[in-house]
């Protein structure tokens, strides 16, 4: 059986999985990525994710997912619970970002965490010269409606990473899917970090 | 045809049953249903463990009552647990009585029904009694447990008390103990019972029961097992077979004529003194309890994968205990699944229509 694609910044974020590893993907939404690590990097995964239609499709797929909210749940599970901890496209979501940060790297061995750049330049210049909220391919809701409350750019990212006294080990931009070499503050449009304590 | 899985589908074990409470059985019986058939390796067995009122007729014909099977639903050609698959078993609980060891029983040693005699019982000692039906069965290791409510408790009990014999556990809208409210509502069902004068201590004859105090205990407890807006979108204020209240005690509310109906139907399947001693079981049960409060504790170590079940309306056993649970596994590294189901019906939406509940268990089954 040969698994299908994944979206590029997942793949993204899947690259960074070592075979076999246990992780733990927060906002595993229907359990693509973890159906696609388990079936091809052989990773015991499990996930957490609100949304209950979602719950039951991974857990149709043979995952192990709880319904749950990253800003409450992560406290019960112990220390290093996990080789590696996934928080994809949801750290923006979050009621309190450090602390689930925080959270992260206690609870795995390192953390992988993937974030809309708020730096990219189509929201600079929907901001600078249209002067309304950006609505992007991916940000596509506009401001009202959208889950997201706590955007950052890969410098502020950065810099909160910094401050946590988190050591990056890796730090990638994504424009499209593909990678970004330079300037990736205003040409990526996805943040991919490999954290850990 | 295996001499197992015969007509009258029960084992009569002769010698002591111990019981938590430290008393004895001389002699233990497990009646039960079996569907589908035992693979070679004997590893393609389901227990379907029932709710306080429900019985081994998981997916056939009640014999007294002629309904269909109790959860049809979840249990059948086509459905997530089917026994062209599996071989599926259902056993009446220890203290019910439809055919297993309980109050309506006989004691070999004088030849008399037990009554109020017979031991306090725990839902561990009702799965111990499961323990032995498989033992007779051939079967060292479930490939899961299953239940609701309940069902729920003995599947989350297998897992602490005999986790190499069960790899996966599905407990549906239940709890890891009972809660004052719970044991608070159990209490008046209890003492209607025993208000009726034909309780007489217990030692009723067969055609004259406590009906009465059963029928209000079961009209209360059904309650329980519905939601606010369920009883208001089904009945609302409207009357039963009249135009204007009638100023007197009649079943002037349709939701009072259909209460009176549960409690009179339900006098005719079931036994008192088993709604005693059976709700007494889930009084007492708390997992935690003997492992100092600390629920994970009870599942460390445990090899068992677990998926839990809750439904929004749900106010008997509410999301808040399944969620407790899951801290709890999570906290164990136990594998687990989890999801809150949205529906109106309240405790009761496990044995209703629940496409998200069948498409979690069949996957949670394949997996």
């Amino acid at each position: 059986m040969t698994p299908i694609p994944l979206r590029p910044d997942l793949a993204a974020v899947a690259a960074a999985v070592p075979e076999g590893a246990r992780v733990l993907d927060i906002g595993c939404g229907n359990g693509q990525l973890l159906a696609w690590l388990r079936d091809t990097k052989g990773v015991e995964g499990r996930g957490i994710e609100l949304d209950a239609a979602d719950v039951a499709s991974a857990v149709g797929r043979g995952l192990a997912v709880v319904q749950g909210d990253a800003d409450t749940d992560l406290a019960d599970y112990p220390d290093a619970a996990f080789d590696v901890v996934i928080l994809s496209n949801t750290l923006q979501a979050m009621q309190r970002p450090a602390a689930v940060l925080a959270e992260l790297v206690r609870i795995g061995r390192s953390a992988i965490v993937s974030f809309p750049n708020f730096g990219h330049w189509r929201v600079r210049l929907s901001l600078t010269l249209g002067g309304r909220m950006p609505v992007t391919r991916s940000l596509p809701v506009s401001w009202h409606e959208t889950p997201n409350i706590h955007f950052c750019t890969i410098a502020d990212f950065e810099a909160l990473a910094a401050e946590m006294g988190l050591t990056v080990e890796r730090a990638t931009g994504l424009s499209a899917g593909r990678p970004v070499s330079l300037w990736s503050n205003l040409l990526a449009d996805t943040g991919v970090f490999v954290l850990r304590r | 045809m295996d001499q197992r899985f015969g007509l009258d589908k029960r084992i009569i074990l002769p010698g002591d049953f111990p019981l938590a409470g430290g008393g004895v059985l001389p002699e233990l019986t497990v009646a039960y249903e079996t569907y589908g058939r035992l693979n070679a390796n004997a590893s393609n067995a389901i227990l379907i463990c029932h709710a306080l009122t429900l019985d081994q007729y998981v997916a056939s014909t009640h014999p007294r009552t002629g309904k269909p099977g109790w959860w049809t639903r979840l249990v059948g050609p086509g459905k997530p647990v089917d026994p062209e698959h599996w071989f599926v078993i259902c056993a009446n609980v220890l203290g019910g009585c439809m055919g297993s060891s309980g109050p309506t029983s006989i004691d070999p040693r004088d030849g008399q029904p037990y009554a109020m005699r017979f031991p306090v019982i725990t839902i561990g000692d009702m799965v111990a009694a499961q323990t032995r039906l498989l033992d007779h069965l051939g079967i060292a290791q479930l490939h899961a447990v299953i239940g609701g409510s309940m069902g729920g408790m003995q599947a989350l009990t297998w897992a602490v008390n005999h986790p190499a014999r069960v790899q996966k556990v599905v407990a549906i809208a239940t709890a890891a103990r009972h809660s004052a409210q719970n044991i608070a509502f159990h209490e008046v069902g209890r003492q209607a019972i025993m208000a009726d004068p034909k309780w007489q201590g217990g030692l009723y004859a067969p055609d004259a029961p406590p009906a009465d105090g059963l029928a209000v205990a079961r009209m209360a407890a059904h309650i329980t097992y519905l939601s606010e807006a369920g009883l208001t979108e089904k009945f609302g204020r409207r009357l039963q077979n009249r135009d204007a209240v009638s100023f007197g005690f009649d079943a002037d509310f349709q939701v009072e004529s259909y209460l009176r109906h549960q409690g009179l139907s339900f006098v005719e399947r079931f036994d008192a003194n088993s709604y005693l001693y059976i709700t007494r079981a889930m009084d007492y049960f708390d997992l935690a309890e003997p492992f100092g409060g600390n629920l994970a504790r009870a599942f460390a170590g445990s090899p068992c994968r677990f998926a839990l079940v809750s439904f929004t309306s749900d106010w008997l056993y509410p999301t808040a205990e399944s969620r407790r649970i899951v801290r709890a596994l999570n906290a164990a590294g136990a594998p687990v699944s989890f999801v809150e189901l949205e529906s109106p019906f309240g405790h009761d939406a496990f044995l209703l229509d629940a496409p998200e509940m069948n498409r979690v268990v069949h996957g949670f089954l394949a997996a």
